[in-house]
Parts: structure tokens; C-alpha cells; sequence
């Protein structure tokens, strides 16, 4: 009868390098396309407010006077509804992950050439 | 005539994926009857319809449920699509059809380890998410995202997959062909693995039927039914016949799984072959009115999402009827008379996704 | 559409003479929905299937009198849908044979999906 099917997997798993990986030393290479972080190129931005309407968790805040565009990373699911709704492809998803944060403030985008300008932030 | 003795199972349980409360009336080792109880991560998602607009929508059914969460999403536009009577592009259906098939790939590699966790299996588990890795890596590389693909629209599909990386795709997945034999091997020919899974959890050709069970626990009691037979998305142009075993019991259902991983290989296999070029979506203009059913085949059987529009932009009612829920009753039948340690591995044969019945 | 999906709109008399008709015609039950309506009634949908071949019986209830008999007789799983049904919507099915008297969905909330009428949300229903 057949026993210990597992032997050969199990030995050659003994003896090879193992399957995991030793995080944060040795980082995984993301594929292009995974979708992690937005960013936006805030000079081409118009402030219409698309990316407003289709956002399904309104992770993101436009505000079209003061020029303002601002989101809540820790709302934003990454599903990319905006990057293909906005007119003038300011929007982009980077491949690395939004790193940790200790309080939920929203990350506040504005034109660098419209004074008075409230510096931009990372 | 012996004490009868009610022992709570779940819904901590470390067998268990998702919490579950059943509650064994047992005789000794024996267990007479299993009483279910649900709702520990019920969140009112059916509810959640009549906030969010009908497109945007599709983002919430995705995530009714990891594992199966492409399926869902799908399953929400197809149904959208049938009641505004939106023509989806071949290539995209195509699409769906890859992803779908990745999809259940990975829900049954997820599923053989878990089983192999439920008879203390360790090493089975591990070397099963192994594999599993390699099919989350293509899902990731096409979609942008391990297990939400968040790739289906209504109208279409949100990303394009060209020909080379078609052809990869098929190439690595048949590149695993050796590791799955191999792991078939252990989970079917193995004289331990049988000892805990032949004969145990029961369910005849009957009761099958009689009880409404779906998916791989009908299949397993020797009922060929299958929602892919609908030829919903691309499923007409593909040669595809439903994998049946007669053995009602645990070990059947495991042997449909591990079929299934294979079937899925060939089916993608055949869609990158007969893709045809095009237009991945079209625009969706207006807002829908009337119902419609749409039941599709997720890895754990068919799921049926009733929609209701009235020609706003939330749909009125929203129905989703998983799986899960439908193989509850036959779940209470299998755990009449058995031993009170095969619990844990009839529990999981169903495959609970309780995510899913919940919502 | 991709398959015909006809309904019968029945009294509860008739749904328990379809429902045994589909029976030992060898229907399988596929799920019991309801659909809670704007002026407070629901509606319940009843869905079968044989060989890929759908068919869907619909029984509406009015307001303030939400009882539907039970089927759970003919087809025993019918007991999780009634007991959802129950637990969500109100709906009383008289002759469940597995009754857990509204403790099969554990939620903080009685009947949450159930609309009350004038409800500030409600969308007329289709017709």
C-alpha cells in the first residue's frame, strides 16, 4: 500500500533553500502594474473633481477654488477607478506600498506656481 | 443509554478559515446532531447597494469574500449587463474567463491545504501554499494585486493582458505540472491521507440533491451540475464538461478538487489560444431598470446575486446567495453519526467560505 | 438575456402546489430571497432549477402581515433561507421544521433589513 507518498517532496524541501524570504533584508521585487500607491502630478491637474465622484471609498478631496487636492491613505483601496476616470492622466499608481502611518491626516497636494503656495507635501 | 454532551465548535477554531459556530450534541465520541448559528462577520453588504452607485458597486462585491472575490465581481457585472443589455467585448470575456480560471486554481490549492491542516498534515499545507505562491504571482503580475484583482468593470475588464504574456502564463503554469502531480499523488494514493478521508463525511446521490448542495460537494455525490454549462462569459467557445466521482465522501470531493486545478490549467490553456483581439470595455451609459439572476461558478459551487434596478443610480435590491449557504443543510446531514475528531475535516470539505454566506 | 428566467407571481396556496409539482418533477431548490419593498411589505422569491433550466415563483406579502408557510416539508434545506428570512426581514414562516426561533443570524439589530415605509432611503419598486 502506498505510504509516505511525501518522502521525496519533504527531503528535497529539507535540503533546499527555503521558501521564504528574510524581510526587510531581502526585499520582494514587486511586478510593474501592482497597484500600491496613487500619486498625482499635481501641475496637470484642472481640479475637476472626477476623480472625486468615482472614488468608491471618497478616500480623495478636490476642492477646485482653493486648488487643492487631498486624500486619506488610509481610505484609499488602491483600485485604480480614478487613474483610469481622470481626463488628463495625472493620476498614477506606483508599485511600492504607502508606508505606515501613526495619524490619519490627509496628505495635501497644491501647484507649486499659484501664490501663496502652501508647500507640497510627500 | 448514554449522556448526551453539547460541545461548541468554532468559532474560534484553528481549522477553521472564517468563523462558524456549530454546536455537537455528542454521545461519547459519537456526534448525533450539529446545530449551525452564523453571523459573526455579517457586515450588511446587501444593504450597501442602496448607498453606492451601481458602478462603483462592483469594488464592494469583490470584496464580499477574499478567495473568491474576482468571481463575485464578475458575477455583479454580468448581471448589470444583462439588464442594461450591454454587449461585453469577446477579448474581455476571454479575460474574465483567465482570471476566473486563476481564480479557482487558487481557491483549490488554498483549500487542499487547509484541508491537510484539518488531519494535522503540516507539511502537505505548506508545500500546497508553495505552489499556491507561483499562481499569485501571475495573478499580481496581470492585475495589479494578489488576491482583490479589482480588474472587472461593468462593461468589460480594466487591464489588458498581451500575447507574451499570455503564452508565459500558460508556460508557468504548466511548469508546475511535476510539484501538482506530486502533491496529487499524496492527497489521493496515500494510505494515511485515505485513512481520514475515505468513508468519512458521507453524502449520497440523494441527498445530495434533495439537500440543494452545489459545487464540488454535488459533484462529489456523482451529479454533474455545473454553472459553467450556462456558457456565461466565454465558457460557449471552450470545451469544458463538468468533473463528476461517485465516492460521496471526503475523499471524493478532494479528488474533484485536485481535477479541478488541472482542468482550470487546460481551460486557460485554451482561451489564450482562441483570444481574439479588440476592445477590452465598452462605455456604460444610462442607469439600469429591471432584474435579473446571475448565477456563475465560483470554486465552492454556484453563486446567484439577484439585482433589481429601477432606473437610478443605486440598484434597489440586491441578493446574493453563496455557495456556502446553500451547502449548510448538507454539512448538518454529514456530521449525523460521525466520530467527533472527523469533525473538523468534514467541516472543511464543504469548503466554508463564511465571508461569503454572511456578507 | 443569456438564459430564460420566467416567473410566476403565486398566492401561498399555489406556491405550496408549485413547490410540490417541481418536486417530484425533480427541481432542485436554488435559493429563497426577499426583497424588502418600500411600503414595507416583501416580497419572497422562490428559484429552482433543473439541468441549467431556471424557473422562479414570487410571493408577495403586505405590509404588517408577513407570514409565509413553510416548504421545508418538500424540500428540507429550505430551513436556512427561512430562518434568514426570518432573522433579517421579519417574515414569520409558519411550520418550519428546523426553527431556531431567531437565533440562527447572530446581529445586534432586530430585522435590520427590513425598510420601514416613508423610509428616507426607499426607491420606488419596480413594477
Amino acid at each position: 500500500m502506498p505510504l509516505f507518498n511525501m518522502t521525496a517532496t519533504a527531503l528535497r524541501n529539507l535540503f533546499a533553500r527555503p521558501a521564504t524570504r528574510l524581510y526587510p533584508a531581502e526585499k520582494r521585487e514587486l511586478p510593474a502594474g501592482t497597484r500600491g500607491r496613487l500619486t498625482i502630478d499635481i501641475e496637470t491637474c484642472i481640479f475637476c473633481g472626477i476623480c472625486q465622484k468615482k472614488c468608491p471609498t471618497d478616500a480623495l478631496r478636490v476642492e477646485r477654488d482653493a486648488k487643492r487636492w487631498s486624500i486619506d491613505r488610509l481610505g484609499c483601496i488602491a483600485c485604480a477607478n480614478c487613474v483610469d476616470a481622470c481626463p488628463k492622466d495625472c493620476l498614477s499608481m506606483e508599485t511600492g506600498h504607502s508606508p505606515a502611518m501613526l495619524t490619519r491626516d490627509k496628505e495635501t497636494h497644491t501647484p507649486a506656481a499659484k501664490p501663496p503656495a502652501a508647500p507640497t507635501q510627500p | 443509554m448514554a449522556t448526551r454532551t453539547v460541545i461548541p465548535f468554532g468559532p474560534q477554531h484553528p481549522v477553521l478559515p472564517e468563523p462558524v459556530h456549530l454546536d455537537l450534541v455528542v454521545e461519547g465520541e459519537k456526534v448525533v446532531q450539529a446545530i449551525p448559528s452564523i453571523g459573526f462577520v455579517h457586515r450588511g453588504l446587501e444593504k450597501l447597494v442602496e448607498k453606492k452607485d451601481f458602478t462603483e458597486y462592483v469594488f464592494v462585491a469583490e470584496r464580499i469574500c477574499g478567495i473568491c472575490s474576482f468571481i463575485h465581481g464578475m458575477t455583479y457585472c454580468h448581471g448589470v449587463e444583462q439588464i442594461m443589455g450591454i454587449e461585453v467585448p469577446r477579448r474581455a470575456q476571454y479575460l474574465r474567463v483567465i482570471w476566473s480560471e486563476l481564480s479557482r486554481i487558487h481557491s483549490h490549492l488554498l483549500w487542499l491545504g487547509l484541508a491537510a491542516d484539518s488531519f494535522g498534515f503540516e507539511n502537505l499545507f505548506m508545500a500546497s501554499w508553495r505552489i499556491r505562491e507561483h499562481v499569485l504571482n501571475i495573478i499580481e503580475a496581470t492585475t495589479g494585486n494578489r488576491v482583490i484583482f479589482s480588474s472587472c468593470r461593468v462593461g468589460g475588464v480594466a487591464r489588458d493582458i498581451d500575447d507574451a504574456t499570455l503564452k508565459d502564463i500558460v508556460a508557468r503554469l504548466e511548469g508546475l505540472a511535476t510539484d501538482l502531480r506530486n502533491l496529487g499523488e499524496v492527497f489521493l494514493d496515500d494510505t494515511t491521507v485515505k485513512h481520514r478521508t475515505v468513508g468519512v463525511g458521507v453524502l449520497t446521490k440523494e441527498h445530495a440533491r434533495e439537500l440543494g448542495a452545489v459545487g464540488p460537494t454535488l459533484r462529489g455525490s456523482g451529479v454533474a451540475s455545473d454553472m459553467r454549462q450556462l456558457k456565461y462569459a466565454a465558457y460557449g467557445d471552450l470545451a469544458f464538461e463538468p468533473l463528476v466521482e461517485d465516492g460521496c465522501d471526503c475523499h471524493a470531493r478532494c479528488k474533484v478538487r485536485v481535477r479541478e486545478i488541472g482542468q482550470s490549467i487546460d481551460l486557460i490553456r485554451q482561451a489564450a489560444a482562441r483570444i481574439p483581439a479588440g476592445e477590452i470595455a465598452v462605455k456604460v451609459k444610462g442607469t439600469p431598470s429591471g432584474e435579473f439572476f446571475a448565477r456563475t461558478e465560483q470554486p465552492r459551487g454556484e453563486v446567484v446575486y439577484y439585482l433589481r434596478a429601477n432606473g437610478t443610480r443605486n440598484l434597489d435590491r440586491l441578493r446574493v446567495r453563496t455557495p456556502t449557504f446553500a451547502n449548510l443543510p448538507p454539512l448538518v446531514k454529514m456530521l449525523e453519526n460521525c466520530d467527533l475528531a472527523d469533525v473538523p475535516v468534514i467541516v472543511l470539505t464543504i469548503d466554508p467560505c463564511i465571508s461569503c454566506t454572511e456578507r | 438575456m443569456i438564459e430564460p428566467q420566467p416567473t410566476e407571481v403565486v398566492t401561498p396556496q399555489r406556491l405550496m402546489e408549485l413547490v410540490a409539482v417541481l418536486h417530484a418533477d425533480g427541481h432542485r431548490l436554488v435559493q429563497i430571497g426577499a426583497t424588502s419593498l418600500a411600503d414595507g411589505g416583501v416580497e419572497l422569491n422562490y428559484s429552482f432549477d433543473k439541468d441549467g433550466r431556471f424557473s422562479n415563483l414570487r410571493l408577495p406579502l403586505a405590509a404588517g402581515n408577513l407570514t409565509a408557510p413553510s416548504i421545508t416539508g418538500v424540500y428540507f434545506c429550505a430551513f436556512a433561507y427561512e430562518n434568514e428570512i426570518h432573522d433579517l426581514f421579519g417574515v414569520d414562516v409558519k411550520g418550519n421544521k428546523l426553527d431556531f426561533k431567531g437565533n440562527f443570524y447572530r446581529i445586534a439589530e432586530k430585522t435590520p433589513f427590513l425598510r420601514k415605509p416613508a423610509d428616507p432611503q426607499a426607491s420606488p419598486p419596480a413594477s
